[in-house]
């Protein structure tokens, strides 16, 4: 990927993110969205990025797409952490981590 | 007392914010890493971190990056990651939707989760405080979280390359999605909804460039407004939304 290209996504992803935090705040004002919007609004974030993690998870591109148990078991091991501990991103992170070396270590 | 009070709604608000700065230095110090393993240099890497200042776009762009996916995919796909601040500024607008216009522009340049989130529940608690000590507050809380996020970057850039090969760091990208989405797993919509996208990311995962991640997050926000909107009805039967 070219450097212009990197600074271009960049750029376009700054100025478009900075829109949607200004959407209704700069722009639309004192107006209310309607509540069936907001509503759908607030699962993007839990169906966007399960959707995107998925398929790195399942074939992930170090083993040539190739399922990899290991991974399969740290990405369920990293979901129970950070359910359990609710929030704290570190243990969560060094937990799904831990558990990848621990599988690579046993399986191989 | 007009000057003196906005200063002590920003300490608030720095204050406050504190222990979330914790819960940002390992995404901030991972994305410094990531980006400089998916060929980005570290002027691009600082850019993103400085620019867009929302951690989990940043790392589906770097990562699609690392793909060779098309520039219109990837920006498609990180800003659909971000459509909830839209929420966020559309939750926000009754309290500081009357603050100057370039109090709302700094506001929304640095309106990450964490902010978003400790502002919300301030406001929730002191409706009737003035707009001016509200904007304190979100700027304090701005202060304590938003350079933290640069500064990591730049650290895990810097010294992300001593982490030998062995350590698997690819898969650093899928374990730290998971564990923002983890937190977030709260109620049986959200649970429904990242259910349901999952399920379809599965089903559409022949379609090229990771398009499947759009009928897969479309499927699961309405499965989770849905959801939502079903078991409001069934707690209070006479509400109907």
């Amino acid at each position: 990927m070219s450097d212009l290209t990197v600074w271009g996504i960049t750029i376009a992803l700054g100025i478009g993110t900075f829109l949607l935090r200004y959407s209704f705040l700069g722009l639309v004002g004192g107006r209310q969205l309607p509540a069936w919007a907001l509503r759908h609004l607030r699962y993007t974030a839990v169906a966007v990025l399960p959707a995107l993690v998925v398929p790195m998870v399942v074939w992930p591109a170090a083993t040539g797409g190739q399922p990899d148990p290991a991974r399969l078991i740290a990405a369920a091991a990293t979901v129970a952490v950070g359910m359990l501990n609710r929030g704290n991103a570190l243990w969560t992170i060094l937990g799904g981590m831990g558990a990848l070396y621990l599988g690579l270590w046993l399986i191989g | 007392m007009s000057t003196a009070v906005p200063r002590s709604a920003f300490w608030q608000g720095f204050r406050e914010s504190l222990p979330y700065v914790l819960t940002i230095v390992p995404f901030a110090l991972l994305f410094g890493v990531v980006s400089m393993e998916a060929g980005l240099d570290l002027p691009q890497t600082m850019g993103m971190s400085i620019l867009v200042i929302a951690g989990a776009s940043q790392f589906a762009a770097v990562q699609m990056m690392a793909e060779h996916a098309p520039a219109l995919i990837i920006i498609i796909t990180a800003l659909a990651v971000n459509l909830r601040m839209a929420m966020y500024s559309a939750a926000l607008t009754p309290d500081l939707g009357k603050a100057k216009i370039w109090q709302r522009a700094v506001i929304s340049y640095v309106m990450v989760d964490q902010c978003y989130a400790l502002a919300a529940q301030e406001y929730q608690r002191r409706p009737a405080r003035p707009v001016p000590e509200k904007v304190g507050y979100f700027f304090g809380s701005a202060t304590a979280i938003c350079p933290i996020w640069i500064v990591m970057t730049l650290v895990g850039a810097l010294f992300g390359q001593a982490i030998p090969a062995g350590f698997a760091i690819d898969f650093a990208v899928p374990v730290t999605f998971l564990a923002m989405i983890a937190p977030m797993l709260r109620s049986l919509p959200h649970l429904v909804a990242a259910f349901v996208a999952i399920t379809v990311a599965l089903l559409c995962a022949w379609m090229p460039h990771n398009a499947g991640l759009f009928p897969a997050a479309i499927a699961g926000m309405i499965a989770g407004a849905e959801t939502e909107r079903r078991m409001a009805r069934l707690q209070a039967p006479e509400i109907r939304r």
